[in-house]
């Protein structure tokens, strides 16, 4: 559609990162526009998430490019990503247990009094309107976190993400330790984070979380990119062909992780 | 009105539910571990006071035991932020040796020739390069640890060897002494001691101090609709924190200066000694006062503070901190330069107590201080971890010292009860945890 006429928000080419002698992602090159939500497909151990630790800053990149509306950024510790409204929420969820749901949204980014000490008051309140509107029923604002229930510590780990206006949100398994009711709020979520021209990242080993919200796929094995496709012009069949055999399907592009026919 | 806001927001986590103890637990928002903790105190105090024969809870030994804590628990506030970081600092006592010792030499045989005997610059000169030097020293052993990913342990173990061996060759083993007349003030002692005026001053200026803290957060509260403790909850913790304060002063002034000093002092001022005696108070040690002041600004500084924040959340979940954007190698050094400075801030209480720098200073220091930090409940698995409590933890183990000499238990025993009775209170402190759980 306008994908020709805009920049990309962020361009990833030819990235490559190797942990002592494995390519754990080999050449990849993936990119995303505004109000785009691309699913990053592939087997545990695929690389996607090596990949997108680079981009949020986790993991530096042996070699490759990355590009933030079309202009070369520099990426060396998750601070720089933030710098560029890159916003992660990890699978492992990446909260400090021991301190409570405010502490966890503002953490790193505190909100301060003229003084210059913690205003403790002011960052429950605004944390009090984020989860309202994520999870109305979130009420534990004065417990450690890792009192929550796996749900509770989702909304908090979104919660942290979006408070920030990200420009790029950056999901990986969001919807691994959820039950059905919560999966469904992630979704509506991600519908609304689009609309307001946020681009995403979603990554997941299952199909099923990522197709019906994904506008492009991209696949990964091996650590190299299998293709790329619109939601649109694929099947989940051909999805699945791609992540489990490497098999590029008519209506993808193929990418150098591709198997050879 | 927005009192009513407050009360009827549904938010509210004082649920008013449970037994009447556990209504004025939740209504005041007392921690219940540093309760239990403030009671074990008392009941070690009160057992001592029998077994010793009344020598106990009296107003000289209160005094000494005040002035004896002073030093341990300066360094166990720092000793706080390092475990919650889940890093350890073995070499505390060596370092304390190592900086009185050159703080020494630097107010005995240094300054004194530049700026001659008693010029009331040395104090502070001195000070200030003790501090300088130990942050340095506590930075370069954090550089190591978080720059170089050495272990903690295995610096601050290097530490300990090296510094002793410091401060041994510093001097030969030399003993340097005397030290400066202003400097000595910080140990303690009848001229170190603040007198009754001024104690008094100091206890309206805390009791000030605690009314205004507590109103500040209760206008806090409400300027975001929060529920608020109930008004009798307030009264409660304010009449606490003023019995303390003035309890405190009552005991330290009831305690007189020995009977010679106060006669020389007399002569000396041309004050006629009365029928039975010049009681003058000593008031609060100075050494103590700086033990306040230290608990008081680290307590500000872990709680209220972005630095105390990412500390805590670094020995919460080191990663997610890493990835939240901190910079968890810079605050490590932070942290190991504070200990330092806070180490330095204990040599010269240390050696101004002693009126000497000798390079035994401080040996088995740095145990005292973990246990007192550990006894305080700062958890070894990191994350948790009070200021106050790891004061009280000092108290606690000095009050465990001093009532043990005055019971005339032999030393050797000493050490065994002290060793016990530290694996038996974190063992307490293990259940309390799981039950909390």
């Amino acid at each position: 559609m306008n994908q020709q006429i805009t920049t990309p928000l962020v361009e990833l080419e030819d990235i490559s990162i190797a942990f002592g002698g494995i390519r754990a992602v080999d050449g990849a090159s993936i990119d995303l526009y505004p109000g785009e939500v691309v699913g990053l497909l592939g087997h545990n151990g695929a690389g996607k998430s090596t990949l997108i630790k680079i981009l949020s800053g986790a993991y530096k990149r042996d070699s490759g490019e990355i590009r933030i509306d079309g202009q070369d950024a520099t990426i060396n510790n998750p601070r720089d990503a933030k710098a560029y409204g890159i916003e992660t929420i990890y699978q492992t969820l990446a909260v400090a247990d021991n301190v409570d749901a405010a502490a966890n949204l503002f953490l790193g980014r505190e909100l301060t009094t003229a003084l210059g000490t913690l205003d403790d008051v002011a960052m429950e309140a605004k944390a009090r309107e984020v989860m309202g509107r994520l999870n109305p029923n979130f009420r534990r604002f004065k417990e450690p976190v890792k009192a929550l229930s796996g749900g509770q510590r989702q909304s908090v780990a979104i919660a942290r993400a979006i408070l920030f206006n990200a420009r790029i949100l950056i999901m990986d398994e969001p919807t691994a330790a959820l039950g059905p009711q919560e999966t469904a709020q992630v979704g509506d979520l991600i519908k609304q984070l689009k609309s307001e021209g946020i681009g995403i990242f979603l990554i997941s080993h299952d199909i099923h979380d990522v197709f019906d919200l994904a506008d492009r796929v991209c696949v990964m094995k091996n650590g190299q990119v299998v293709g790329t496709a619109k939601t649109s012009d694929v099947t989940k069949d051909e999805v699945l062909g791609m992540i489990i055999m490497g098999k590029c399907p008519p209506g993808a592009t193929p990418g150098p992780g591709a198997m050879r026919i | 009105m927005a009192e009513e806001n407050a009360i009827s927001n549904s938010n509210s986590p004082t649920l008013v539910v449970g037994t009447p103890i556990r209504r004025f637990m939740s209504a005041t928002e007392l921690d219940t571990r540093l309760l239990g903790m403030v009671g074990a105190l008392a009941l070690i105090w009160i057992g001592f006071h029998f077994l010793s024969g009344g020598l106990f809870l009296t107003p000289r030994n209160l005094w000494n035991l005040s002035v004896q804590t002073a030093s341990v628990s300066i360094m166990a506030t720092g000793m706080v932020l390092v475990i919650v970081t889940r890093n350890i600092d073995l070499s505390v006592g060596s370092m304390l040796g190592f900086i009185a010792m050159l703080m020494g030499v630097m107010q005995a045989e240094i300054l004194p020739g530049m700026l001659g005997f008693g010029h009331p610059a040395i104090w502070m000169l001195t000070l200030a390069y003790g501090l300088i030097l130990g942050i340095l020293i506590g930075g370069m052993q954090g550089v190591i640890i978080a720059y170089l990913k050495v272990p903690a342990f295995i610096v601050t173990l290097g530490g300990m060897l090296v510094w002793r061996g410091a401060a041994w060759w510093a001097t030969s083993g030399r003993t340097v002494a005397p030290l400066d007349v202003n400097f000595r003030l910080l140990g303690g002692g009848p001229g170190g001691a603040v007198g009754y005026t001024i104690s008094w001053l100091l206890a309206g200026v805390a009791c000030i101090a605690i009314a205004v803290y507590l109103l500040y957060s209760r206008r806090q509260r409400r300027r975001f609709n929060f529920p608020q403790r109930p008004v009798w909850a307030e009264a409660i913790l304010a009449a606490l924190g003023f019995g303390v304060v003035i309890g405190a002063v009552l005991v330290f002034n009831a305690y007189p200066w020995p009977v010679r000093i106060a006669e020389t002092y007399a002569q000396a001022n041309g004050i006629p000694v009365p029928e039975g005696g010049l009681f003058i108070s000593h008031g609060i040690a100075i050494p103590v006062l700086v033990a306040i002041a230290v608990g008081v600004i680290m307590t500000f500084v872990a709680t209220r503070t972005r630095f105390g924040r990412y500390v805590f959340a670094m020995g919460g979940n080191p990663e997610a901190a890493e990835l939240a954007g901190i910079n968890t190698r810079w605050v490590t050094v932070k942290i190991f330069m504070l200990m330092g400075a806070l180490v330095a801030i204990a040599a010269s209480i240390s050696s101004a107590r002693l009126n000497a720098s000798t390079n035994a200073m401080g040996t088995l220091d740095e145990l005292f201080v973990i246990a007192a930090a550990v006894i305080g409940g700062t958890s070894l698995s990191g994350g948790v971890g009070t200021i106050v409590g790891a004061m009280i933890g000092a108290l606690v183990m000095q009050s465990l010292q001093s009532g043990m000499v005055l019971m005339g238990l032999d030393s050797p025993l000493q050490s065994i009860v002290v060793g016990i009775v530290l694996v038996f209170a974190v063992w307490l402190d293990t259940l309390y945890r799981n039950r909390a759980q």
